[in-house]
């Protein structure tokens, strides 16, 4: 996969919005083509972009798409914010500014040849569906594959179509649950971590990738550890707000690391130690 | 090939290391059973007298709410225990169980358990000690629940 | 004669402004110390007598104070305020345009043409402070462009300190008095009996050939002596230690050591420190529009992390206490940056001291740290007291 032509990473590029798709009440995707042809950038999955709205600022959201699709791109995003909830006014043929794409990826190549169990919460599947994407285009390099999805509420869960479609894959486990079920859910209700124990994995082997609130990843890689995976082979994605994203600003640091460059994508060993720390 | 009710209760990892006497009193209180999906397994507010290893399916541990109806609280699934209210007094069961899935489970006495108990203490506190490790990981996972992580302002 | 790099010569202070006339010829805007608003700050330089001549300054934990020497030395005090940085970092950039076109925007991008800057008057802990600055912008993956362009024709003349300043440190960080490297030209100023001269060590080509410019003649054993004696003055002469030893697993294994609460209780999260410190280099973008919203632009502004929202996530800071915003300025600076650029980030230079109005002096809260583990204090955890009242 090259990269185009040397595309300046301090410079938002325009991309045009082909498609919006409302998730939920608060979160949606967009599909980006690039406005100029040629301008488009392969990614790794993990990785993110700034987009930019128009006078509003920069906001920085995974790529949530299949590595695959590239030039175009798929970001998922929860209007939280002024920049994000100006994104969710956009429409389709709108355009927004794109700097990326950066950051650590997903090991999905080091996880050949072994199981690989996802797990993720909230909108923590977005960064990791390009993940899955990869690792289902070449399913007979991995091994067992499970996803454990926890969402708020049955309202709230992601791509579900999708999720229904992978559900009834031979080769894939899916398991969802929600914190807080409705009259018409007749599905699992409780935290995701408690949906490890339904996903069979060699503990000697197996790679876990995490993505979610610090919190749940926290809770997560204890229950993953209790269940003999070191953190060796358990990766999270971290999040902080940033302005830059090329190591600059300053304003990502978690202790030592730049969440923009040394992250977002962290083996579980090298943020341990300060994962429960208050206020790192 | 049919275990026996010993066999499927010692591979358990909550039965673990009980020895072996116990668990042999224990797999005599124990009885298979099966629900519908949609089933009531217990009614909040009767009387809690058994306790359940769920062995397939899914169990909703519901609340009845005035304006909402049924909710769920939680559910327990394949390889879990439900119900504790057996174990402490007054033995009524705080919550509802409904069956979302066809369920296979085994179903302990748990009245008989209690009076044993009483009389083994030491049998009482193997008991007692696998119960409260099972009572704390609901525990934290309530919390994480509570927590509302996924929620806009997490 | 042909000047070599590591040539040693001399000229007289009467010569001094060929100095100057000679970068202005190669087209430098010259920049160095002036008297300003009671303070010495950095700013453009026309002549020697734009100089502080005359002028020192009295320096402690926020404290300063511009005195009148009893010479005309035009060297004769250490750092104020300002540091290179503003020159070469701006705290204020833009960085681009966009303008709404029919079928969505254009972005603008700016050309950065600064001026040919030439440093006049740049201390050892300052040469320091622009290496570590380099391996921030320009040692990574990515590389500044405003920083690079401001820093790729930079003329460096470097000043040996004549004596340590009221809050300084560099023997300590081993970053002076003495300038050994990263410079064109090095001077020290020698006021002996009724001569006023420079003692100069020649550091590049570029340095040789300007110099050649100004009446010089070979430094002679004296004058070298003269100068290496100013030079270990300033050395014996600093006022303040910083303890390096372990400091950055000292400082990392001291995250919850009550020290930090107590440094807190005086800190005014004011970010004095960050903007006056030489490497600090957090900035910030702000988008600004006009009336039409047809137009916006980007700017960078210098920005610190003892702001309440420098670190965040959605639903709130990260950091919201000023105890873990000065622990965080502090850890940073004198342990993370070592993992994260090689060496550490403090130089020596005393600023952070000096502009702190309450006085925080960073030597001292390292020191107070390290005897608090000697003195088993170190967990800080809640350990309650025996209560012996039952």
């Amino acid at each position: 996969m090259t990269a185009g032509p040397a595309l300046d990473p301090m410079l938002p590029r325009p991309y045009r919005i082909r498609r919006v798709h409302r998730e939920t009440h608060d979160t949606f995707t967009f599909e980006l083509a690039p406005a100029a042809r040629g301008e488009g950038c392969s990614f790794a999955p993990g990785q993110f972009n700034m987009l930019y709205v128009f006078g509003m600022g920069e906001v920085p959201v995974s790529i949530s798409g299949d590595t695959a699709s590239s030039p175009s791109l798929h970001h998922t995003t929860r209007a939280v914010g002024t920049v994000t909830r100006a994104m969710q006014a956009l429409k389709r043929g709108d355009t927004l500014g794109v700097r990326g794409p950066f950051g650590s990826s997903w090991p999905v190549d080091e996880a050949a040849g072994r199981d690989v169990i996802i797990i993720a919460g909230g909108i923590g599947l977005a960064p990791l569906r390009p993940a899955l994407y990869h690792l289902l285009a070449q399913r007979k390099k991995y091994r067992r594959i499970s996803l454990l999805y926890g969402a708020r509420t049955p309202q709230d869960i992601l791509y579900r179509h999708e999720l229904e479609q992978w559900r009834g894959q031979f080769d894939l486990d899916v398991h969802v649950t929600v914190d807080r079920g409705s009259s018409e859910w007749n599905g699992n209700v409780g935290v995701v971590t408690k949906l490890i124990q339904r996903a069979p994995f060699d503990r000697s082997s197996a790679v876990a990738l995490i993505c979610g609130p610090e919190v749940m990843m926290r809770f997560t890689v204890m229950e993953l550890q209790k269940h003999g995976l070191p953190l060796e082979r358990t990766y999270l994605s971290l999040e902080r707000n940033m302005k830059c994203a090329v190591g600059f600003c300053g304003h990502c640091q978690y202790g030592p690391l730049f969440i923009c460059k040394d992250g977002p994508v962290f083996r579980g060993d090298r943020v341990a130690g300060l994962l429960g720390r208050a206020e790192i | 090939m049919i275990q026996t009710l010993e066999k499927i209760i010692a591979e358990h990892p909550f039965f673990h290391d009980l020895p072996p006497h116990n668990l042999q009193l224990i797999a005599g209180c124990a009885k298979n059973v099966r629900f519908e999906a949609g089933q009531v397994v217990f009614h909040e507010g009767d009387e809690a007298d058994q306790f359940y290893f769920i062995r397939e399916g899914l169990v909703a541990v519901e609340l009845m709410i005035p304006q909402r109806g049924f909710t769920t609280v939680q559910t327990v699934g394949e390889g879990e225990m439900l119900g504790w209210s057996w174990l402490l007094p007054p033995y009524r069961w705080h919550f509802g169980a409904r069956a979302l899935q066809p369920v296979r489970a085994l179903v302990f006495d748990g009245k008989c358990l209690r009076t044993k108990c009483e009389e083994d203490h030491d049998l009482g506190y193997e008991i007692l000690k696998r119960f409260t490790h099972i009572i704390s990981e609901r525990l934290d996972a309530t919390r994480l629940q509570l927590l509302d992580l996924y929620g806009a302002h997490a | 004669m042909d000047l070599q790099v590591k040539d040693t010569v001399t000229f007289e202070r009467e010569h001094f402004d060929q100095l100057l006339h000679a970068l202005a010829g190669r087209g430098y805007q010259i920049i160095g110390p002036k008297v300003r608003e009671g303070a010495i700050v950095y700013d453009h330089l026309g002549s020697a007598t734009d100089l502080p001549v005359g002028w020192t300054d009295e320096q402690d934990g926020g404290k300063y104070r511009l005195k009148r020497r009893a010479d005309e030395a035009l060297f004769g005090y250490v750092v104020g305020p300002h540091s290179w940085k503003r020159y070469l970092h701006p705290p204020v950039q833009r960085l681009w345009q966009a303008q709404r076109e029919k079928s969505g925007f254009r972005i603008v991008p700016e050309t950065h043409l600064p001026p040919k800057y030439a440093f006049l008057g740049v201390r050892s802990c300052e040469l320091h402070a622009i290496a570590i600055q380099d391996k921030v912008f320009l040692g990574g993956q990515y590389t500044d462009p405003i920083y690079n362009s401001r820093r790729e024709d930079l003329f460096l003349v470097a000043v040996n300190c004549s004596q340590a300043g009221g809050t300084c440190f560099c023997v300590s960080m081993n970053t002076g008095p003495q300038a050994v490297a990263g410079f064109d030209l090095a001077l020290t100023e020698v006021l002996q009996n009724a001569r006023h001269y420079f003692v100069v060590e020649v550091g590049t080509q570029r340095g040789a050939a300007l110099l050649s410019e100004v009446p010089h003649q070979r430094a002679a054993a004296s004058e070298t002596q003269a100068a290496a004696r100013i030079s270990a003055e300033a050395s014996a002469s600093m006022g303040r230690k910083m303890d390096t030893v372990d400091i950055r697993e000292l400082l990392y294994r001291n995250s919850e050591n009550s020290r930090w609460d107590q440094v807190a209780s005086r800190c005014l999260t004011c970010a004095n420190c960050t903007m006056v410190c030489p490497t600090c280099f957090c900035t910030t973008v702000e988008e600004v529009t006009d009336l039409t919203g047809e137009h916006a632009e980007r700017w960078r502004k210098w920005d610190s992390c003892f702001t309440m929202d420098f670190s965040y996530l959605h639903g709130g800071s990260v950091r919201s206490t000023p105890k873990s915003r000065y622990r965080q300025w502090l850890t940073h600076k004198l342990a993370a940056w070592m993992d994260q650029f090689g060496s550490s980030g403090c130089v020596g230079c005393g600023r952070c001291i000096t502009w702190c109005p309450v006085g925080i002096d960073i030597t001292e809260e390292v020191r107070a740290i390290r005897e608090s583990e000697s003195a088993g204090a170190a967990a800080g955890t809640g350990e309650g007291k025996n209560d012996t009242n039952t």
